[in-house]
This record gives structure tokens, C-alpha cells and sequence, in this order.
């Protein structure tokens, strides 16, 4: 009995956790294939912390809120690179371009949650695949404003951002004036650093980015606390019942999709400065995806994610990301498999957690069903005795 | 009178079918041949058509919006590749039969019998999955035709293909993004029979084996079959009680759906003339769900009339703007105007359906 209960216990661990065991599997597997050295992984993985995180961050609060992955967080992305696009335009370099970037950015991304948020008032329970077709949609008026307005009718100066015909921002737009301002403002760098087997050196540490990374961290946990925070999480438990507790539902819903954008838009600006070259017509896109997959890979749910996730996605997705196409080549012979494999994992992963999610909700509304249903029949069958 | 049809209609279809309509008034005066536009609308509503007329069942059957559609569309392209594979034999075979002249012809209806197997298996999986993830059918079907792509891309690259024509020149193995089937099936049904007058061409043969195509799903959805499936997306739990197996009835519409999208595609490459392999099929799956939705259909209803209005709106605006807008503005819009009128659609579908409900 304890027995058969262990081993059920053992079966819900592993499946509630299994998209992130999957994910240590591949990487004990392709971390040794890749012929990576330790310092170099260990670099990368910093790196890409400081660029992904605050992105991934932003996908927390319309979970809390019951909306499920926002998919509308490249709403947010868009608004931030429309932001970059100004601040290049005016040639306005260092962490004030950044800083400035952010304050362009704000409301449109303000009024683009807005938006995002009202259209999904109208789309409740169908959220997910809502906001994914909005992010389409916004998408391509974003092409509209930048690939024919600008340069046209909204001002750009500078001849190096516009196309050759006169307007129309070019495809990519190098960052240099901000490029890795933040994550040079304190900069710290380790030496030598041993433990045991494991050796690196030469590690610069991005300490500025991790800094607004753990404020934004704080600003979550604080957030979680107050008035608003607790409403949408009770939102999130049920949305009839905060209604009829008196929670101004879409007003709430609302708000955390604005939250939601605006994070995303500073995300995406951090994330380019890392980067240093803005893809005008693809950054975006691909953002929302990775993100939303990174989340997933750290073992949060469409209905419950924390830091903890975030940061674990974080690392084991990406660590994947680095190694798999150097291990698709040591495996097959070709780079061009293992760059195919981990766009199959990004999406393989996000479909897997997805119908792990509404299967297990699936059962469970069987399963409540049943518990109704079975008192009932035995009564009937005591019935049934007594006469 | 008129609020009465308006709503019948839905005002986003009148938009639509003024926008259009204005496009083809316009048209002459700025140089644009009417004649020439509308053929080119013609011909890419018939190699669209079988692939919006995919979504019917899995909408009938209340599995949502089939954006799973590029799972089928593997399938196909499975199908096309294989039988160009085997083209020498079956064009050998052929004029031993004495029918080399329509060696093209058995190349695609191989094509279609290597196509149709896959897509009933590969739908028949996808249908169990669909049938554990009742109301979050959508995303998840959104997943699976991108993962199913992105794991084909992989398979494009080690299946064993050998026929020159389609794998690298230099490395020898693995196939190409684009295969031209000239000289295998193109233009094999859009090119059959055709009518012609002046500039205007009508693609009989095509049009025939879209209409057959749709007369056999309506014919399906008259059937016992068809009408516990359509009851099965109505109501699921009323279908229920009065007898009907819905987790059968939906693995139904899915197969069904899946093998009509491996055909579709069949039809859309033999106009297009080329397959495109890898991230090919990534987004096919939209520009059919705007059209049907387009056509008047909702989230768990539509009909073959819904395919025939939606697919003609639709593709006459894509072929439409590029030349006329072009015209007057002096720049090519045609992309952007796409992305936001195929996604505003199914926005305005996804946003209208919880409104119904109440």
C-alpha cells in the first residue's frame, strides 16, 4: 500500500516536472557531444541570462491572472523597437538612448495592452490563441507604420536607416551607440574561478542587467502582495466567483495585459542592446516564441509559473540552444540538423506542455464528475439492499 | 430589410466584398486588365479551395479552427515527393499500358494514393491527441502543425531520396527548398480543359475536381456519420446523451480534415508548380482559416458555401491588390494588406463566437 503510494507519488513528480527532465536529459546528453569547454559555456549561459530573463519575466503576471501564456507580448516587443528605431535616428548613444528608448516605447506599449487586453475580454477561455493571431495582426500593421509611414510621413533623418527608394526602415538596423551599454555600466570581470573538476576563467558578468533583472524579480514578489496582485490571482483561481466577490474583472484582466506589455517592451529593448543589431522585420517574432518556450522548459504550466521557472527555463533552455547544433554536427555530420532540431524543440516543447496542461485539466474535470457521480450510485445500491 | 441582411452577412464580409468590389471598378483606370485579374482570381481560388474546404469537418465537429492544417499538408508533400521519386517506373509502366501520354496524370494520382494513407494515419493520432485536450484544441493544433513542420525539416534532410531533380546538387543527399514538378504534374488539373476567351481563362479541370471534392463532403455530412458529427460539435454533451460516440465521430472530422489538406496541397503545387519543402507549410494554415472564415463561417460552424465565398474574397483581394494598389500608390502594400486582413479575420471570428454564446 505506502508502496504502490511512493511509487504514485514518484509518477505525479515526474510527470508534473517532465518537460524540464527531458530538457537535463538532452543537455547531459549534448553537452559533452558539443566539445564545448566549461568557460565558454558558462559565458554564454551569463549572457544570455542577462538577455532573456527580464523578457521571460513579463510573461508572469497574465499567468497569475488566469490568461494564460501571453502571446501578446510581442505587442510589447514591437513597441520597444520602435523606441530603438527613434534613438538611432537621432543618434543618441549610451544608457540615456536606452533610458529614452524606454520612455518612446511606453505608451505605445501602454496602448497597444490596452488593446490587446480589451480584445481578449472578448475572447475568454480562447486567450492563448487570441492574442497569438492579435500578435499577427499587430505585427503587420507594425509593418505598415515602419516598412511605408517611416521615413515618409513620421520623420527619419538619417539616410542609414532608411531604404534606398525614400522610405521604409531598412531590414536590420545596427545598434551601435547603445550596444551592451547596460550590461557594461558596472562591469566585473572573474579571473580564474575553480571548483573541484570544474574550471573557468576570463567571465565578464553583465552586473547592471541582473540588477534590473532582481528589481524586477522584487517587483513581482511585492506585487503578488498588494490589492491588484491578489485580485488577479484570485481571477486566477475563478473568474466567476472574484466576480461575484466584487473584483472588477475585465478592469483587472485589463491591467495585468498592460503590465504584461509595457515589462515586455523594456524586456525587448534589453535584449537588443545585448544584441546590438535590431532584425526591424524578425526580432519580435521569434521573441514572443523562445520566451514563451523557455518559460515552459523551466516546468511552469499555462495556469502557474514563478522566478523560480523563469530562471531554470531560462538556463536549461538555452544551454540546449548553444549546444545543439555543434552536437547535431559531431552526431550526423551536419551543423544544419542540430539548428533544426532546436527550433523542433522550442515548438515541440511549447505543443508538449501545452496538451500535458489541458490533458491533465481534462482528467480532472472527469475525474470531478465522477465524484459526483458516485455517491449518488451508491446510495442507489444501498437502496437497492434494504429492500 | 437592410439591417436584416447586414446581419445575416456580417458587416466584416461587407468591408470585404466592397473593398474587392472597388478593386475591379478601379481596375481599368489605372491600366490593370479585368479580365487578366479575374482569371488570376480564378485560378488561385481552385488551388486553394480543397485546402479552406479542409477546415469544414473539424469545424463541424467542434474541434475549432484547424491550425493544425500543415499536418496534412506533410502528408502531401510526403505524397508529391515520393512520387517523384517513383516517376521513372510509373511513367515506364505507363507506356507499356500504352498511356505514356498521361504518364503526368497517374504521376499525381500516385501522388494523391501515397498522400491520402499518411494523412488518415498521421490525422488519426492527431485525433486522439485532440480528443484529451477538449477547448484548448486551437493553440495546441497551432503547436502541432509547427512542431510537425519544424521535425519534418529534419526528415527533409536524412530521408533517402535519390532522384536528382530534388536533393543538393553538391552534397548529394538531403532535398532542396523548392522542387519544380514542371515536367512530372504541373499544371495537370489547371491546365486540363480549359476555357478560354481572350484574356480570360477558365481552369475547368480544376474547378471540376474542387467540385467534387466538395460535393463528396457534402454528401459525407448528409450521411448518418456526418450528422452525428455535425450534432457532436453543436452540442457535445446533448450528442452525448442521445447515443453518439463523440470521441469517434471527432477522430472522424480529423482524419477526414487532415487527408482533405494532403489533397489540397497536391492541387495548390500542380497550379504553383513547385513544392516547397521545410518551413514551406509553416504558416499554410492561416491564410486557409481567414478564408473560411471570411466566408462566413464561425468557430464550430461552416459549410461548403462558406468554402466557395470565402476562398473567392479572399484570394481575389491577394490577387487584386498587389495590381491595383501597386497601381496607385507606386509600391508593392499586397504583403501587409494580407497579413491584416487574413488576421483581423480570424480575430474578428475569435472575438465574435464567446459574443454568440451569451
Amino acid at each position: 500500500m505506502t508502496q504502490s503510494r511512493i511509487a504514485q507519488k514518484l509518477f505525479r513528480l515526474i510527470t508534473d516536472n517532465a518537460v524540464p527532465i527531458i530538457f537535463i536529459i538532452i543537455s547531459a546528453v549534448a553537452i559533452p557531444l558539443s566539445g564545448f569547454s566549461a568557460t565558454y559555456l558558462v559565458q554564454e549561459l551569463l549572457t544570455r541570462i542577462g538577455r532573456n530573463s527580464f523578457l521571460i519575466l513579463s510573461l508572469l503576471i497574465p499567468i497569475m491572472a488566469g490568461m494564460g501564456l501571453n502571446f501578446g507580448m510581442v505587442l510589447g516587443a514591437m513597441a520597444g523597437q520602435i523606441g530603438l528605431i527613434f534613438i538611432s535616428d537621432w543618434a543618441i548613444v549610451g544608457i540615456h538612448g536606452i533610458v529614452l528608448a524606454m520612455i518612446i516605447g511606453t505608451p505605445i506599449s501602454v496602448a497597444l495592452g490596452l488593446l490587446c487586453g480589451n480584445v481578449l475580454n472578448r475572447a475568454k477561455g480562447q486567450e492563448m490563441v487570441t492574442s497569438y493571431i492579435l500578435g499577427f495582426f499587430i505585427n503587420g500593421i507594425y509593418q505598415l507604420v515602419v516598412l511605408y509611414l517611416m521615413g515618409g510621413i513620421i520623420p527619419i533623418t538619417d539616410p542609414i536607416l532608411v531604404l534606398s527608394r525614400g522610405y521604409g526602415i531598412r531590414n536590420s538596423i545596427n545598434l551601435l551607440g547603445v550596444r551592451t551599454v547596460l550590461d557594461r555600466l558596472f562591469p566585473v570581470r572573474i579571473d580564474s574561478f575553480t571548483l573541484g573538476a570544474f574550471h573557468v576563467e576570463n567571465i565578464s558578468i553583465p552586473v547592471a542587467t541582473y540588477l534590473v533583472i532582481a528589481a524586477f524579480c522584487f517587483f513581482i514578489i511585492w506585487f503578488r502582495r498588494t490589492k491588484l496582485g491578489q485580485d488577479m490571482r484570485a481571477l486566477g483561481q475563478d473568474m466567476a466567483i472574484a466576480d461575484s466577490a466584487g473584483i472588477p474583472v475585465n478592469r483587472t484582466r485589463v491591467i495585468a495585459i498592460v503590465i504584461s506589455t509595457v515589462l515586455a517592451c523594456y524586456g525587448q529593448i534589453i535584449y537588443l542592446q545585448n544584441m546590438g543589431t535590431l532584425s526591424t522585420y524578425s526580432s519580435h517574432d521569434q521573441v514572443g516564441m523562445f520566451s514563451i518556450a523557455a518559460l515552459l522548459v523551466g516546468g511552469a504550466s499555462v495556469s502557474r509559473a514563478g522566478i523560480g521557472n523563469v530562471f531554470l527555463g531560462v538556463i536549461l533552455f538555452h544551454l540546449m540552444f548553444i549546444v545543439a547544433p555543434a552536437a547535431g554536427k559531431e552526431l550526423i555530420g551536419e551543423a544544419q540538423i542540430g539548428e533544426f532540431f532546436r527550433v523542433f524543440v522550442s515548438y515541440g516543447i511549447i505543443a508538449l506542455s501545452l496538451v500535458l496542461h489541458a490533458w491533465k485539466r481534462h482528467n480532472e474535470r472527469i475525474r470531478a464528475r465522477r465524484a459526483l457521480r458516485i455517491p449518488a450510485a451508491g446510495a442507489a445500491a444501498s437502496k437497492e439492499g434494504t429492500q | 430589410m437592410l439591417n436584416k441582411l447586414v446581419d445575416a452577412v456580417g458587416w466584416a464580409r461587407i468591408i470585404i466584398a466592397l473593398f474587392l468590389f472597388s478593386l475591379f471598378v478601379t481596375a481599368p483606370f489605372v491600366g490593370v486588365s479585368v479580365s487578366t485579374s479575374l482569371s488570376n482570381t480564378l485560378e488561385r481560388f481552385g488551388m486553394n479551395g480543397v485546402l479552406v474546404l479542409a477546415m469544414v469537418p473539424m469545424v463541424q465537429s467542434g474541434c475549432g479552427l484547424n491550425f493544425g492544417l500543415p499536418l496534412g499538408l506533410i502528408a502531401g508533400l510526403l505524397g508529391a515527393t515520393i512520387s517523384i521519386e517513383l516517376s521513372a517506373y510509373i511513367t515506364s509502366v505507363a507506356a507499356v499500358v500504352g498511356l505514356g501520354n498521361a504518364a503526368s496524370f497517374f504521376i499525381f494520382i500516385t501522388a494523391i494514393c501515397i498522400a491520402v494513407p499518411i494523412a488518415a494515419v498521421l490525422g488519426y493520432f492527431y485525433g486522439h491527441l485532440l480528443n484529451r485536450v477538449k477547448g484548448d484544441e486551437m493553440m495546441i493544433a497551432t503547436y502541432v502543425g509547427f512542431s510537425s513542420v519544424s521535425f519534418m525539416c529534419i526528415a527533409w534532410l536524412l530521408l533517402p531520396y535519390r532522384n536528382p531533380t530534388m536533393i543538393w546538387g553538391y552534397g548529394g543527399s538531403g532535398l532542396r527548398t523548392t522542387i519544380s514538378v514542371s515536367g512530372f504534374w504541373h499544371r495537370v488539373l489547371s491546365g486540363l480543359w480549359t476555357v478560354k476567351i481572350g484574356n480570360f481563362t477558365i481552369p475547368t479541370g480544376m474547378f471540376l475536381f474542387l467540385g467534387v471534392m466538395c460535393f463528396l463532403v457534402w454528401l459525407f455530412m448528409r450521411t448518418k456519420t456526418g450528422t452525428a458529427l455535425t450534432a457532436a460539435g453543436s452540442n457535445r454533451e446533448f450528442a452525448r446523451a442521445s447515443g453518439i460516440d463523440v470521441d469517434r465521430v471527432r477522430i472522424i472530422s480529423v482524419v477526414l480534415s487532415t487527408i482533405l489538406g494532403a489533397i489540397g496541397i497536391l492541387v495548390y503545387i500542380q497550379s504553383f508548380g513547385f513544392i516547397q519543402l521545410y518551413m514551406g507549410p509553416f504558416y499554410m494554415a492561416l491564410p486557409a482559416v481567414a478564408s473560411i472564415l471570411l466566408g462566413g463561417a464561425s468557430v464550430n460552424k461552416a459549410s461548403i458555401w462558406n468554402v466557395v465565398v470565402g476562398t473567392f474574397l479572399f484570394q481575389g483581394i491577394l490577387s487584386m491588390t498587389p495590381s491595383v494598389i501597386n497601381s496607385i500608390l507606386q509600391t508593392d502594400m499586397s504583403e501587409v494588406i494580407r497579413i491584416i486582413v487574413s488576421n483581423g479575420m480570424i480575430l474578428y471570428a475569435l472575438t465574435r463566437k464567446v459574443k454568440v454564446k451569451r
